[in-house]
């Protein structure tokens, strides 16, 4: 049995944890949510230059030729600082979706630049409230064009180039295509969100110039396929805030006095942390198997990315909101961190769909493999 | 990243396995002999081989055998459905505290035996007054001679019954803080004056008992430990109360609940079909792999040769609630028939109702959910202790509610 991460990549976690706590400290965070930018782009450009986000590419595209395994070490630590940049939009899901469903040229096209950071990608699925199904679509491409209207896109005013699923008659009913952020009929709208450290936008597209990515009819099986990839990934990032969210409610617990004592050695206390703890463990625990599953591409990657997505969902959330319970009243102020995480972890929760819409799908996986 | 064993593991399983295959008893070997007596007749043959308390020095029966061999066993051995468990706290937790405490002809005398199954051992620590708290324990033994007496009163006993000796925790000096006043001895079973009364559980079970001490003499060389350092010995035991680590666990899981929302209908329709079910299904999903894969940490870390961390401690403190909570939702999926509990007539023969009504045991055996928090939060977590208001008071001046015997 082996079911932990090897030598090489805890190393790469050190030297991860020490590059963020240098160049990601609360004020890079805290500098994003209270200005006028969507990211931190000095931050940015230090994790290019890192490496990150060539991570998985391939050498001959310019990348690391790196595991999965890598990538969620990375994914981890990015979650614990609630980094302000980009990454999961054009590393989780655009770059996947090339790698996934590019043809050669798309590949060498766009993946050398998200690997050097000279373009960043994302993903841009819903169309409005509620779940989004083939039926639900009305994005269309008609003649090489595509026409429609995104919402909530993740990091759409930093995108230059977007992953667009779209309607298709026949086949599964979708369609993914890529397309150039860098024409007139694509409109990016920035919206405010519950976490402003990462900019969101309402994208409109108009007879926007766009080329298919993967066959088109098989473009829901595709995207499922990117969102059980990217899933366990948000997973990490999620299990990584859960855990810095417990270790601040921690520290505060044990410096905090009431009643002439810390208030970490009340039992309500302690076993709020105790729960957060179980909690994260769990969660962590099944990332391990997600991480297993993304990298071999295992049978079992359906399942084990919505166990790891459902478990992380729910800790980041129990942990993120019994912090800021744990700090009392100065939780709740503006001044104090807890809100980073409380923000981030809905986000992320409802970025890639939420805890009730993995839940089926987890459910949905349990039945397929009880067929097979 | 891998699920496999190492070349040395693998060769090991494969030994394991087939000896496992050619001595596993037959049906007929254990044709007309009572639980305990097949699960000696297992034990013994185990022991006989080479196969029992495998992680002991061979001087004591064992095999000198690595922790994650004796995983490996354990994964092997769980195959089968065999007799087994009336030796795990002889061998779980006497056996280490006589290795730390006894003296060499003690351990001489005893070990073999409790490896071998032809002794079975209690624990005599929980007390009316002492559970949670267990060091406020009362039953009193005053020195006469070379002889201690012992009297009161032990609780929750498993096994006392068909057990020929018993590990014990009393009070020596009732006039210091009580974690200063208590010994440790170990008892024979047999001896005049103890006498043993089951327990009737809510399950209508009656594993464990009341154990009753009266003017009961205890040789001096049966004690473990000096005079008053019986808390620390107690300590050796309680370390020793392990996580099975890959056992089976209880029997309510994901499995059958989901089995049975494929069968009944909400609606007209399956069950399964419900989003409310399937949310509720899909959370215990993630608690049972979330377990399940947390215990494949931990056995990464013992085949590494590593300590393993305190991850595994959580497995009761999630595991016991969720079967409780799943076979509640099992007999509500029921409705009206849930109320049901007969081996012919219910779903799974009963095994949803009899789960509801046995776990709540298990949510307090061995450390009650609050105490398992307790711990997570303070060996884990580093956080302080509660303040105590019977630190440093002797223990006979520490205020008492109700349950004074």
């Amino acid at each position: 049995m082996n079911f932990e991460f090897s030598e090489d990549q805890n190393m790469l976690r050190d030297q991860a944890r020490r590059f963020l706590d240098e160049n990601c400290k609360p004020a890079v965070v805290r500098n994003v949510l209270e200005g006028d930018t969507d990211h931190d782009p000095e931050l940015w450009r230090k994790i290019v230059e890192m490496g990150w986000t060539a991570t998985v590419i391939p050498e001959d595209l310019g990348g690391l030729g790196l595991s999965y395994l890598e990538l969620c070490v990375i994914a981890e630590e990015l979650g614990r600082v609630c980094a302000p940049v980009p990454f999961s939009s054009s590393v989780y899901l655009a770059t996947e979706a090339l790698l996934l469903a590019g043809s050669a040229e798309q590949k060498e096209m766009w993946l050398p630049k998200l690997a050097a950071g000279e373009a960043v990608g994302a993903f841009a699925m819903a169309e409005g409230p509620g779940r989004t199904t083939p039926g639900s679509l009305q994005t269309t491409v008609s003649g090489g064009k595509l026409s429609g209207g995104k919402t909530a896109v993740a990091d759409a005013g930093l995108a230059n180039v977007m992953v667009v699923l779209a309607r298709h008659e026949g086949g599964d009913g979708a369609a993914l295509y890529l397309v150039s952020t860098d024409q007139p009929g694509v409109i990016v709208t920035p919206v405010p969100t519950l976490d402003p450290t990462r900019g969101h936008g309402n994208v409109t597209f108009e007879q926007a110039a766009a080329e298919p990515l993967g066959d088109p009819g098989q473009g829901w099986a595709l995207t499922e396929k990117l969102l059980n990839r990217a899933a366990v990934l948000f997973a990490w990032e999620q299990v990584g805030g859960a855990e810095a969210a417990l270790a601040q409610a921690r520290e505060y617990a044990l410096g905090r006095y009431a009643f002439g004592r810390p208030i970490a050695s009340y039992q309500a206390i302690k076993h709020k942390l105790a729960n957060m703890y179980v909690k994260n463990t769990l969660a962590r625990s099944n990332c391990y198997y997600g991480a297993w599953a993304l990298n071999t591409d295992a049978a079992e990657l359906p399942l084990a990315a919505a166990t790891a997505r459902v478990s992380a969902i729910q800790a980041y959330y129990f942990a993120s909101k019994e912090n800021i319970q744990t700090h009392g009243g100065m939780g709740y102020t503006w001044e104090f961190d807890c809100q980073f995480y409380y923000r981030r972890s809905k986000l992320l929760a409802v970025n890639i769909g939420s805890e009730g819409l993995w839940q089926d799908k987890l459910i949905t996986a349990v039945e397929h493999s009880n067929a097979a | 990243m891998d699920f496999n064993d190492t070349p040395e593991e693998a060769k090991f399983r494969e030994e394991a396995r087939r000896w496992l295959e050619q001595n596993v008893p037959t049906p007929q070997e254990l044709e007309g002999l009572n639980y305990i007596e097949q699960a000696k007749l297992w034990q013994k043959r185990k022991y006989d081989a080479g196969w029992a308390c495998i992680t002991w020095p061979k001087e004591y029966g064992g095999r000198g055998a690595s922790a994650i061999e004796q995983v490996i066993w354990n994964q092997e051995e769980s195959k089968y459905d065999l007799p087994g468990g009336v030796f795990s706290i002889g061998q779980g937790m006497a056996a280490p505290t006589l290795m730390a405490y006894a003296d060499e002809a003690t351990k001489a005398r005893f070990l073999p035996k409790l490896a071998s199954g032809e002794e079975i051992w209690c624990q005599l620590f929980s007390e009316p007054a002492g559970g949670s708290d267990l060091a406020a324990l009362r039953t009193r033994a005053v020195k006469e001679g070379d002889e201690w007496v012992v009297n009161g009163q032990k609780i929750w006993t498993s096994g006392a019954h068909y057990s020929d000796y018993g590990i014990l925790v009393v009070r020596t000096d009732p006039t210091v803080p009580k974690h200063k006043g208590l010994t440790y001895f170990y008892v024979d079973m047999k001896s005049p004056g103890i006498e043993t009364k089951p327990i009737k559980q809510i399950s209508g079970d009656a594993n464990f008992n009341e154990v009753y001490f009266t003017d009961v003499r205890i040789p001096d060389r049966q004690r473990l430990g000096e005079v008053g350092q019986g808390w620390q010995v107690a300590l050796t035991t309680l370390m020793n109360e392990r996580a099975s680590i890959g056992a089976g666990g209880v029997a309510v899981g994901f499995d059958s609940v989901f089995r049975l929302a494929e069968r009944v209908n909400i609606d007209g329709h399956p069950a399964i079909e419900n989003s409310a079910v399937r949310a509720k299904l899909a959370d215990w999903y993630c608690q049972e792999a979330g377990l399940k894969f947390t215990a494949y940490r931990t056995l990464s870390a013992l085949s590494r040769g590593d300590t393993p961390g305190p991850e595994n401690s959580i497995g009761k403190l999630v595991g016991a609630p969720k079967a409780q909570d799943m076979a509640s939702f099992a007999i509500d999926l029921l409705e009206q028939s849930g109320a049901i509990w007969d081996e012919e007539l219910s779903a799974e023969a009963g095994l949803f109702q009899g789960t509801y009504m046995s776990i709540p045991g298990l949510r307090i055996a061995g450390g009650t959910d609050e105490i398992m928090a307790n711990i997570i939060a303070e060996r884990v977590l580093g956080l302080p202790q509660e303040p105590r208001v019977d630190k440093g008071v002797p223990f006979n001046e520490v205020p008492t509610g109700a349950g004074k015997p």
